[in-house]
């Protein structure tokens, strides 16, 4: 059997997170809104009515732009795509055609094995959202409300070569958005939703085979399912001695199957032409040059330099640039510690993501601060407290608010360092415990641990656990 | 003298200093409009009678009810001090191609008939909030679509009052129409190739096609969006200029809409015209155009009644100090009606898109077995021949392999005619113009059938206006004189990007130097039915 390559492209459409719509003042989040009480007459196509721009959506789709590496034009158009969908009320959807606000671009997509991939973008420009429609009872509803809700389509050139890499640019697309805070890309609520068009070929052939395109893959695992089943389709068929020819097909995810919807040769024709109704999009070098300084560190990045200057390993790196209150917490503690930067990693990869997890927030929304974790690490560090009076003093900055050298003075949590107040610790427990002295100095030397742990009961805690260890081994062994 | 024989600024003042109530203006209106109109237009209309063919049939909607409701407010603010603005009391008319909330807002045509507009457009929203007082919506060709107003889909269509047999030119037909016989003192039309000039040349009133873009767009039914403008129809330059200075501004709710501040219009009326250059173009006197009988395309000098209007228009306003400019080359003008054919109905067919049977207006009433059908079904029944002819052009034109060489060599070619009036009014230039002289249309007003059914040939009815829609320049007609047969000449005028102000002095200019003329004083037929 000969060996084949897969070759996929991405069509993602992303739904910017501005405050109304692109082209009329409604708000843009209808989510859970009743259908058609979202709506206005310019949204809703009426006779008569013209679209404004939104700058903000200008502002968020330049700086997406900025982020792809893509040329942000000074001077785009938009371009009316023209076709009939009910749930497209004026019968032309507003786009970006041939003069669109990027122009090329690229991501670097980091493999598991070190490599990376680029990930090129053919196409990125703004457009408006269509509204929904819905199938019940034979019939056919339309909901206006999703109608002029900012998109930016992007589109990547076929470089994705299997369908865990697709799946990897999504998951890295998605964290860029949210980092940028362009949109809230939840693929279950559509804002982040994804065509993928897969062909395949023999290995070492460079060549474009016929491709199928996959609508309605909804999820980072829908894309990966359903690209795995139509390369087997594919193989299939070219090893059976058919070719592909270029459909259209709707991934079926309950069913988790591929139907297929059209073929290619129906291929409507848009008859694009500009938007007369809007003024060519005109932008300053100024304003240019105000998102780019407003473009942040990128999270692969951040993530390139936590390996590199704070020596963190892949795993720690990948996961404290996932995303980007969480990065920024983890250097501002490195930040207030000042020590290495692999013991704040360890305590934010513990304890602080389980609080996060725990409160469902992102970092900066916790009550602990940075500088928090940085004085508690200092403590530990200086035994002042042990480790686990070092979490619970977590627990209870992020409950009251307080400094956490304030909560161990006022709760007298600091450690028991002193000899003679831990020898007495240890007598009393020697003492209250015949049979266990008697068992061990027989022998079951694995009662060490059991002692251990009744100092610390009779301590509250406080012990030191060095000290204690040494002193409790002396006394054990009667000496 | 009835009120509606006076000047719109006249009326206002009077209603403005309370010596005239809004109501008392209004009544004269619609007893105006019950001598001359007949009836309005309707889907079904039956037999068109002899008395049909007398009257006026402006309108298609008149909204009695709601113009007592304003009219009463004007009078009420003036009662209690207040200002009711510059057209406090003017009755208006409406070309029923811009929505009012609350009121039909049909575009002329089936597919519409039953659409009642949830806003008002904002030119007709700036109209009233000085004052004007709406009479109705008057009747156009379906979708603004012609020019001779007889496309509408709301018959008996409008008659030019200064003889019934004959159109009224179009699309503003009714607006032109209504104003001539005083219908209301003022109205609103649209022009996209010259469909407010042509049929105010037609109805010898004043019409004006503003800058593009100085004139909000919104709530106008879109046909050429990027030729579309809205524009004043009155009876005079200087009612014209008083409507403008109303309507015109920037709108947050049309970009395209120009931000420039809106001179004081009125003001430039009585500038003394010595020293401005106004131009006259051979091609604008000899041009290519199909035959009436034959079809073919031939270039023929305009009639000379026409040419002679121009020609003594140059010598009033020369005897006024103007300096006249001869022979200024317009070499791009004949391309004018072919570039339009194209570029305006890539942007009709893409603006006619939204009237699919789904929301509002009309959906066939047979039954359909899928979404395709019920497409099919309510565009085919919705829609007249002239919109249907547009979609099929402009979807032609604008189809991926033949968008290059149609519809985008037409922007270039538009490009070349916005040219030729560059280097006309370039203050650098050889001819340094202030405004060109030019015929509004190539004939006086034909009759009702003679050439509708023919497309072509009706669209060669805006072959002198079209150039100023392509250029987006603003251009004026105004009445030039009467022919032989008893018919208006129009004579237009033509200016740089928003000097509206220049047109205005030079048509004021004009309109007083011939105040005495013999052909002042001839009165529309209709004007028989008034006593």
């Amino acid at each position: 059997m000969t060996d084949y390559e897969t070759v996929i492209g991405l069509e993602t459409h992303i739904q910017l997170n501005t405050t109304t719509k692109i082209f009329c003042s409604c708000k843009a989040d209808s989510w859970e809104q009743p259908p058609n009480t979202n709506i206005c007459p310019v949204c809703s196509g009426l006779p008569g009515v013209l679209p404004v721009l939104n700058e903000a959506a200008v502002h968020k789709g330049a700086l997406l732009a900025a982020a792809m590496h893509s040329e942000i034009r000074l001077t785009s158009h938009f371009d009316r795509k023209n076709y009939f969908y009910p749930d497209l009320p004026k019968g032309y959807q507003i786009s970006q055609y041939d003069m669109a606000l990027g122009n090329g671009g690229y991501m670097d997509l980091p493999m598991p094995d070190g490599s990376v991939r680029r990930v090129h973008i053919e196409k990125l420009h703004l457009e408006e959202d269509a509204g929904k429609t819905k199938y019940e009872d034979g019939r056919r509803f339309v909901d206006f409300n999703r109608c002029g809700v900012p998109l930016v389509e992007m589109v990547t050139g076929p470089d994705l070569r299997s369908a865990d890499e697709a799946a990897q640019y999504l998951i890295r697309l998605r964290q860029l958005l949210r980092w940028l805070g362009v949109s809230e890309a939840d693929m279950e609520k559509g804002h982040l939703r994804c065509d993928a068009n897969v062909s395949i070929r023999p290995v070492g052939y460079t060549g474009l085979n016929p491709k199928s395109e996959i609508k309605n893959v909804n999820s980072i695992e829908a894309v990966r399912a359903a690209i795995n089943k139509e390369v087997e389709r594919q193989i299939e068929l070219v090893e059976s001695g058919g070719s592909v020819e270029s459909w259209t097909l709707d991934w079926d995810d309950a069913q988790q199957r591929l139907t297929k919807m059209r073929s290619k040769e129906t291929i409507a024709d848009y008859r694009y032409f500009r938007e007369p109704d809007l003024l060519p999009l005109e932008l300053s070098e100024d304003w240019r040059d105000g998102v780019l300084a407003e473009l942040p560190e990128l999270p692969l990045e951040r993530r390139a330099r936590f390996k590199r200057d704070y020596e963190l390993p892949e795993y720690d790196a990948d996961i404290l640039t996932g995303d980007r209150p969480l990065s920024d917490y983890y250097e501002s503690a490195v930040e207030a510690y000042g020590g290495d930067p692999k013991i704040v990693s360890n305590w934010i990869m513990n304890e602080i993501l389980r609080m996060l997890n725990e409160l469902g927030v992102s970092a900066d929304k916790l009550v602990l601060l940075p500088e928090h974790l940085a004085e508690v690490i200092k403590m530990v560090d200086k035994g002042t407290i042990n480790n686990a009076t070092g979490k619970s003093v977590l627990a209870k900055v992020q409950e009251s608010g307080k400094a956490p050298g304030d909560i161990v003075a006022e709760e007298g949590l600091a450690q028991v360092s002193d000899d003679s107040a831990l020898q007495a610790a240890i007598d009393k427990v020697l003492a209250a415990s015949p049979e266990e002295l008697a068992s061990y100095r027989g022998g079951k030397e694995g009662l060490f641990g059991w002692f251990m742990g009744q100092v610390m009961r009779e301590t509250k805690g406080k012990a030191d656990p060095g000290v204690t260890r040494e002193l409790l081994g002396k006394a054990l062994k009667g000496e | 003298m009835s009120l509606m024989d006076k000047t719109a600024r006249n009326v206002a003042e009077k209603v403005r200093r309370g010596e005239l109530s809004a109501v008392t203006v209004l009544e004269d209106a619609f007893e105006r409009i019950s001598a001359v109109d007949g009836r309005p237009g309707a889907l079904d209309y039956g037999e068109i009678s002899d008395e049909d063919k007398s009257k006026v049939h402006a309108f298609i909607t008149l909204t009695k009810d709601r113009a007592y409701q304003q009219a009463q407010d004007v009078d009420r603010s003036v009662s209690e001090g207040e200002d009711p603005g510059p057209l406090a009391g003017v009755p208006i008319t409406v070309k029923d191609i811009f929505c009012i909330k609350g009121t039909p807002s049909t575009a002329a045509s089936r597919i519409l008939a039953n659409f009642v507009a949830p806003y008002t457009a904002t030119p007709v929203e700036r109209l009233e909030a000085a004052g004007a007082i709406t009479l109705g919506k008057v009747n156009l060709d379906e979708f603004t679509y012609g020019s001779s107003s007889e496309s509408s889909a709301f018959q008996p269509a409008t008659r030019n009052p200064w003889h019934t047999d004959y159109v009224p030119g179009g699309s503003s037909g009714g607006s032109a129409a209504a104003v001539a016989a005083g219908e209301g003192l003022l109205s609103i039309g649209t022009d996209t190739g010259g469909s407010i000039r042509q049929p105010a040349a037609f109805c010898g009133v004043v019409g004006l096609k503003p800058t593009y873009g100085r004139v909000s767009r919104y709530g106008l039914i879109a046909f050429g969006s990027s030729l579309d403008c809205p524009g004043p129809v009155a009876r005079n330059v200087g009612d014209a200029a008083l409507m403008l200075s109303v309507m015109a501004g920037e709108d947050r709710r049309d970009s395209t809409a120009a931000t420039l501040p809106v001179p004081d219009y009125l003001s430039s009326l009585d500038k003394d015209v010595r020293g401005l250059r106004i131009g006259i173009s051979p091609d604008y006197m000899r041009i290519p155009y199909p035959d009436l009988q034959t079809g073919e395309v031939v270039v023929a000098d305009l009639p000379k009644e026409i040419r002679d209007a121009i020609l003594n228009a140059a010598q009033a306003l020369a005897d006024q100090g103007a300096e006249i400019v001869e022979n200024v080359p317009m070499p791009n003008m004949s391309y004018g009606i072919p570039t339009y054919f194209v570029i305006s109905r890539v942007e009709a067919a893409s603006n006619l898109h939204r009237f699919d049977g789904v929301k509002y207006g009309y959906r066939t009433q047979s039954e359909f077995s899928d979404l395709r059908e019920m497409y099919r079904k309510t565009r085919a029944e919705g829609f007249g021949l002239q919109p249907k002819l547009r979609i099929l052009m402009g979807m032609y034109v604008s189809a991926a392999q033949y968008s290059e060489q149609y519809y985008q060599r037409a922007l270039k070619v538009r490009s070349k005619i916005r040219s030729d009036f560059e280097a006309a009014f370039d203050p650098q230039g050889a001819y340094r113009l202030d405004a060109l002289l030019t015929p509004t249309t190539p004939t006086t007003a034909f009759k009702l059938g003679d050439v509708y059914g023919d497309t072509v040939l009706m669209q060669y009815a805006d072959q002198l206006t079209v150039p100023a829609n392509h250029a987006g320049i603003p251009a004026i007609s105004i009445p030039g004189g009467i022919s032989s047969e008893g018919l208006p000449i129009g004579i237009q005028f033509q200016a740089p990007d928003y000097r509206e102000d220049t047109l205005f002095q030079v048509g004021n200019a004009f309109e007083q130097a011939t105040d005495d003329a013999d052909w002042r004083k001839i009165k529309p037929q209709v004007m028989k039915f008034v006593e």
